[in-house]
């Protein structure tokens, strides 16, 4: 695994009397490229501020490369931020925005020339030079503000929801540049997002926070197929997340019926969460799957149709490139390995993170 | 019915008609006054009557003063605007009501509260000699005059500066501190640039008003200290010469003008 860059530690930050992060712990590795996964008001872009210094925690360390930096101001460390409303300097061209770190830096004339033109290259804005930024569309003034954070070589880039003012298609776009860009560059990328889409295309680890709190950090595939808990499981992606019953190892009781499924160790009898993705339910002729249900909706979404199934009083979702009929009576079937099972939230504060949603 | 045209023309038309009589009629007759004699022969003495001795010292004191005033305005008002625009006090309210509280009074009374205050046996004198301090001889001085101006017009700078200040977003500032510059680059780089805009018009709105004020140095200066505007004001007033008064009036515009124009043309550069 590379090597460790910058780690949190027991950070905490509240806001007139409320808790933004509570003892928050995250250590993020060198050439990652990470994203802290969250809806808004779940703490992503506090910590976010807090690695870049422009927030304090109110308790606990930041280290940066072994360094504590926790009290360092934002100008003396060794990382960039790219904002979410771009933050250009609407009184220079684009050439004097992508120098300005440079300059202060006392960089000399050719060396900030070369640079220019190597970050206009990168970001494909090539003879923007001269450009005042309000003549830019909004991409092309992001494109700006990655180029004029990426000349000053941090070793850590922060885009703040970077993509969150532009309109879909170029917002896809932007997704292949930023990993093209992270590859070219070579250095550790922090994305904050509400997006779960932009998360699990771009990144190499997902933090998913909610009201403070990491809820499971792991590969895009990871948190995709394994969530740890319904808030995890319903914020990323589509899901059916039915109470259930673990009888014993590798056999579930959902809503009645007895699947079979892969997890153990949770006990005899044991009150569990389900998670099924819509994909994973496979609709069967009556009499050979395991859970009768009758279709109720059918929506065709272009790539699949996306069903509602009515079976054992729960609205099930379900994403097939096969069509059924409305009023078909049909069986659910799980294959095994597609059933993930969770604990039941212990505590009320838990419980109110999915009430949350 | 109208259309649009006609419609905000016809909603236009009592500005306009007001704006004909009260502005461009008396513009008019300040040009036909200041380029004729009392026969009513074109001429240009009244305008080249700036260049007498005692005209041109009170042109220029003008000028000085309404100098002086308009940096000690923007020394005061860039930092309270800052303030004002930061929102992180919470006293915002009683700042911004602390100074806009003034303006709700009217202009003479506020100067003739001064009057009160800066006279020989005044209110700061007698509190100077209370305590057994040598009083101060400041009425009827220039300085007196800047105390006025300052007052009377540093709410005209505050405005706009602030304005100027609150448009700049946090994440603009963010943003230099972020690409190393530390908080007096990022003041004279980011912050002061952008508020050009704002300092020009402050500029404007403070230096002109004290370029041409009679009022101020009336009550404050005197009748020994002569501004340009005392001097067209007793054109006018005491010596009923309406051709002499009108001709230094329009060699006042001019200053104005050129003023105005700088300012545009500065705007506009700081702006492309």
């Amino acid at each position: 695994m590379a090597k460790e860059l910058i780690r949190l530690e027991h950070v905490s930050k509240s806001y007139d009397g409320n808790m933004i992060l509570d003892d928050l712990n995250l250590s993020i590795h060198e050439n990652s490229f990470v994203t802290i996964l969250g809806p808004s008001g779940c703490g992503k872009t506090t910590t976010l501020r807090i690695i870049g210094g422009f927030e304090t925690p109110d308790q606990g360390r930041v280290i940066f490369d072994g360094q504590d930096i926790t009290n360092l101001a934002p100008n003396k460390r060794q990382l960039n931020t790219v904002f979410q409303k771009y933050a250009l300097f609407t009184h220079m061209d684009i050439a004097q925005n992508i120098a300005f770190g440079l300059k202060i830096k006392n960089k000399t004339d050719a060396y900030i020339k070369d640079k220019i033109k190597y970050a206009l290259k990168l970001v494909n804005l090539e003879g923007f030079e001269h450009r005042m930024p309000d003549s830019l569309s909004g991409g092309q003034q992001q494109r700006v503000a990655i180029a004029r954070a990426i000349v000053n070589e941090p070793k850590v880039l922060l885009l703040d929801e970077p993509l969150g003012a532009l309109d879909l298609k170029l917002r896809q776009d932007m997704q292949y540049e930023l990993i093209r860009l992270k590859n070219e560059l070579g250095i550790t990328f922090i994305y904050v997002t509400h997006d779960q889409e932009e998360a699990l295309t771009m990144s190499d680890h997902i933090v998913v926070m909610n009201q403070g709190y990491i809820q499971q950090e792991g590969s895009p595939e990871k948190i995709y197929n394994e969530p740890e808990n319904a808030f995890v499981a319903d914020f990323i992606g589509d899901s059916n997340i039915i109470h259930a019953t673990m009888v014993q190892d590798k056999l579930v009781r959902i809503l009645g019926a007895n699947f079979s499924c892969v997890d153990t160790g949770f006990g005899i009898n044991t009150p569990v969460d389900v998670v099924i993705r819509p994909e994973d339910v496979e609709l069967v002729p009556r009499g050979k799957g395991t859970l009768p249900g009758k279709v109720s909706h059918v929506i065709f979404k272009g790539v699949h149709y996306e069903m509602e199934v009515e079976a054992g009083g729960f609205e099930w979702l379900v994403h097939s490139t096969r069509m059924a009929q409305v009023g078909d009576e049909v069986d659910i079937s799980v294959d095994p390995f597609n059933i993930q099972v969770m604990n039941v939230p212990a505590s009320e504060d838990e419980e109110a993170i999915e009430i949350d949603v | 019915m109208f259309n649009n045209r006609q419609t905000s023309r016809l909603l236009a038309s009592p500005y306009i008609a007001w704006a004909v009589i009260f502005i461009v009629v008396p513009l008019a007759m300040i040009f036909f006054y200041g380029l004729t004699d009392e026969s009513g022969a074109l001429t240009f003495a009244n305008v080249a009557a700036i260049a007498r001795p005692e005209n041109l010292k009170s042109l220029g004191l003008a000028l000085v003063l309404a100098l002086i005033s308009t940096i000690i305005c923007f020394l005061l008002a860039y930092p309270l605007a800052m303030i004002l625009a930061s929102n992180k006090i919470s006293s915002q309210g009683i700042i911004t009501t602390l100074f806009i509280l003034p303006m709700w009074m009217n202009f003479l009374l506020r100067t003739m509260a001064w009057m009160t205050l800066l006279e020989n046996k005044g209110v700061i004198n007698g509190i100077l000699s209370f305590f057994g301090l040598p009083t101060i001889n400041i009425i009827n001085t220039s300085a007196a005059i800047v105390i006025g101006m300052v007052y009377n017009f540093l709410p005209f700078m505050i405005l706009p500066l602030y304005n100027a200040l609150a448009r700049i977003d946090d994440s603009v500032i963010n943003a230099a501190r972020d690409l190393g510059a530390n908080a007096v680059q990022t003041f004279f780089k980011i912050t002061l640039p952008l508020t050009i805009p704002g300092i020009l018009s402050g500029i404007t709105m403070v230096f002109i008003p004290a370029l041409t004020t009679f009022a101020i140095s009336t009550m404050l200066g005197g009748s020994k200290i002569l501004l340009i505007g005392n001097v067209i004001e007793q054109e006018f007033t005491l010596s009923y010469d309406w051709n002499m008064g009108a001709g230094l009036s329009l060699v006042l515009m001019l200053f104005i003008i050129v003023n105005m124009v700088v300012t545009m043309m500065t705007d506009k550069s700081s702006n492309s």
